[in-house]
Formats: C-alpha cells, structure tokens, sequence
C-alpha cells in the first residue's frame, strides 16, 4: 500500500484526531511539568531522540514503564486511594512492573543496556487528580507503543510490544470507565504519538 | 478489580450486571472456547516466553511471535472462504487476506451491536457507550473496506446471527466478542507486511481493546483478563470460534 492510499478521508481524520487530542494532552502534561520547571531529562530524551534500533525503542518504551510503575506503587500510596480506584491502581502498578522486568530482559537479550529509573515528580494530591493524570499516561502510553510499533525491525518484539499496548489501551479505558472520561478519546481510532509528542507529555514528570 | 461502583448504577435499566456472572449457553460456549485458545496459546504467553522471543536475536526473531498465528494464516484460507477467497499470489495477498479477515469481523461486529441497540434491552449510559462502540466499529468497516480495495477484492459482508436473549447474556457476548477481536488484531499484527497497514492495524487493535476492557468491567470481570500480556489469537481460532455468528 503506498502513502496515497492512506489518504482515504477516514485515516486523514485519524490524524486530525490524534494531533488534536495530542495537543491536548501535550498542553496538559506542560502545564502540570511547569510547577517542577525544567526536567533533567536527557537520558530519557536521548533514548527518545535516538529510538531508531530496536534497543533505542524498547529503551524509551521502559523509561514510560518505570514512570507508569512509579506513579502506581508509589504515588497511589502517597495519595491514599481507596474502593475502586485502590484496587485498579494495585492491579496495574503489578502489570506496568510486570512491563518492565520484560523489557529490561528483552534489551538485555537483544544485546542492550537497559535504562536506569530515573525519578520521578507527579504533580497529584488526591484521588481524582491521580486519576486523571493516570488516564493521561496510559493514552501517552498506548499512543507511544503504537507509535513506535512499525518501526520494530523484529517481528518477536512486534508481538511483544502488541501484548502490551493492548495492556496499556485496557489499563486507560477502565480508568475512564471509572471516572467518566472518553473511553476511546481519539474515536475510532487511536493515534500513534510520535517520541517527541510522547517526551513532551512524560519527560516533564521526570526529575533525574 | 473485577467489580465496578458504576456498573451497580446501571443495573437498574438493565438489570444486568449482577445476574452477568451467572452463566448461559452463550457464555459457557464462549468460555468454552476461550479456554481452548488460552490452552493452546498458554505456552507462548507470560513474562519468560516474552524474554525468550526477544532473545532469538533480529534475524530469526519472527518465527517464535509468528508461531502462533502462522499455522492460522494457512488453514484459515482453507476454512474461511469468505475472508480470505480474494487472497492471490501477489506480494500483497497477505495483507490483503489479513484486511479482509479483519474486515470480516468488523462486519460482524457493526452488525452484532445494531442489533443490540435495537432490542432495547439496553438503556441510559450503557446504551450510550454501546452506541459508541457499534459506531467505531461502522468506522473500522469502512477503513477496512477502503485499504482492502486498494489492495484489491473486499470482502463481501457476511449475515451475521446472533442470539439476542437477555441484557446479561447480550453484554456478556459483547465482551466476548471485543476481546476475541483484540486477540484477532494482535495475532496479525506481527504478519502484516506494509508498515501503514500495520499502524493501521495497530491504531484499530487498541479502540478494541478499549472496547473489550469496558465491557468486561461491565459485566464485572478484570479488564486485563490475561494479566500483564494480551494474549493473540490466530486466523483459525478466531474464525472458529465466530463461525456460530455467520448465517
């Protein structure tokens, strides 16, 4: 299929969508990175900036599940969470760590040198804005893997990161559920970020 | 985790959500069906089969992801005229095969909910994110429909047949239904061919499993009914298990 044909009106609106709703989330995640002003960052934008092998790609994908893992077990202790919104943090703090001991391994067979956590400020202090900013990361999330999907050379990690992302769409649509936000946000076709629409919505809550 | 405060709201139009964990035949033929599947994909799922398939380095890497839905690929144009008759020789064949399979189910799909949201056995916000989901699904079909005649023959629509019994037993077959498609996209994916196919491809599989996770919420079980790694499905299973759906 050549780059004309994508051209039909349905995929064209699939990127009027995505860039509209990334705009959003890009607007939101730099207002809330403001309060921690600039970020140092660079291992995670070097691991972006140069995702082009697949090592460099599962490396920027394991820094995004250090923070989902982070924000999880740790800040949804911190905020004292509770009934639904406890159980479903639990549950997908133990999948997002569950992410990174695979991608950790995976980078590691691939000949790799997977990234350290960095640290990490969320700018949360209570339940609602915990799940907010949980519903943010997650579409980031799911708009990171699909971004970074076809440029996989292999097609074991395409799999891989396929069973994740899958993840990471379910881990966001239950939180809308949850909380009344758009279950599907970018309607009938999610957008595939790009590593710098996904480094300006994640890299200012990285502190280190 | 499995239960949800907002599903006991909308039990009171449909009454549903508590009665969904009760069984019917539907369902029971599903589970039935989907144990099937898991069992037979148990091997290639989880944390160490991840390891080990990323670890057959770049270059004979795709046979251990391609495995499961490989053998599915061949049998299917064997079993499934109606997805894959288009299929030719040609360089492109597979992802046309793919794009037809896929729109097959969309098909399905789009019909399964019209005929939902027609019986009225749903209303209020339930209804809505049916609605929602039915017409995402109608969108999906006319991607589909369009990439597929760039590559050359659609599939023909096929008559979808549903049994339309009860609130429970209607969302409990969307669930089903949801997350067999999320498993269909993510046995593919690693088999298409054309880059703009796959991001295609990947930017449908993940509204599924939007869709999947809600109604799975709904009818009060995990949202991430695999744990940490979606499991695939291959071209065979799949057809298998919607062939009680097809006219």
């Amino acid at each position: 299929m050549t780059h004309t044909d994508l051209s039909h009106p349905e995929l064209a609106d699939v990127e009027v969508h995505g860039m509209t709703r990334s705009s959003f989330i890009l607007k939101g995640a730099l207002a809330t990175g403001a309060v921690y002003g600039a970020s140092a960052v660079a291992p995670f934008v070097s691991s972006a900036l140069a995702a082009s092998t697949d090592v460099d790609i599962l490396n920027f994908a394991l820094t995004l599940e250090y923070l989902e893992t982070n924000f999880y077990q740790v800040k949804g202790k911190a905020v004292h969470l509770s009934g639904e919104a406890k159980a479903l943090a639990t549950s997908f703090g133990d999948e997002e760590a569950q992410h990174v001991a695979a991608l950790t391994g995976a980078i590691k067979k691939s000949g790799g040198k997977p990234v350290k956590m960095p640290q990490f400020a969320f700018p949360v202090t209570n339940q609602a804005s915990f799940l907010k900013l949980a519903y943010t990361l997650e579409n980031v999330g799911v708009g990171a893997y699909n971004g970074a999907g076809p440029s996989l050379t292999s097609k074991a990690l395409l799999a891989a990161a396929g069973s994740i992302v899958q993840v990471e769409a379910r881990h966001a649509a239950s939180i809308a559920f949850l909380t009344g936000a758009k279950i599907t946000p970018n309607g009938a076709f999610d957008k595939a970020l790009t590593t710098k629409q996904v480094l300006a919505a994640a890299g200012p809550l990285i502190k280190s | 985790m499995t239960d949800h405060p907002d599903s006991a709201d909308e039990a009171a139009p449909i009454g549903v959500v508590e009665r969904l964990a009760r069984d019917d035949v539907e369902r029971k033929r599903f589970l039935k069906m989907a144990g099937k599947r898991m069992g037979a994909g148990a091997a290639a799922t989880g944390l160490a089969a991840f390891i080990a398939a990323c670890g057959s380095s770049s270059k004979s890497s795709t046979a251990s992801s391609a495995q499961a839905a490989a053998p599915g690929t061949t049998s299917s144009s064997a079993t499934s005229s109606s997805a894959t008759s288009s299929a030719t020789a040609a360089a492109s064949s597979g992802d046309l095969a793919i794009v037809n399979y896929a729109l097959t189910l969309e098909y399905l799909e789009t019909q399964f909910y019209e005929k939902v949201i027609a019986s009225g056995l749903f209303k209020g916000s339930v209804l809505s994110v049916l609605k929602t989901f039915g017409a995402e699904e109608g969108e999906h079909v006319v991607a589909l429909h369009k990439v597929a005649m760039s590559l050359g023959k659609p599939a023909a629509s096929p008559k979808g047949k549903f049994p339309i019994k009860s609130a429970s037993q209607v969302a409990t077959l969307a669930a089903t239904v949801e997350n067999l498609g999320a498993a269909a996209y993510l046995g593919q994916a690693p088999l298409i061919k054309s880059a703009e196919i796959l991001a295609a491809a990947l930017s449908i599989h993940s509204i599924e499993a939007r869709h999947a996770a809600t109604l799975n919420l709904l009818t009060k079980k995990s949202p991430t009914p695999n744990g940490a790694f979606a499991e695939p499905a291959t071209m065979a299973q799949v057809l298998a298990a919607v062939k009680p759906f097809i006219a």
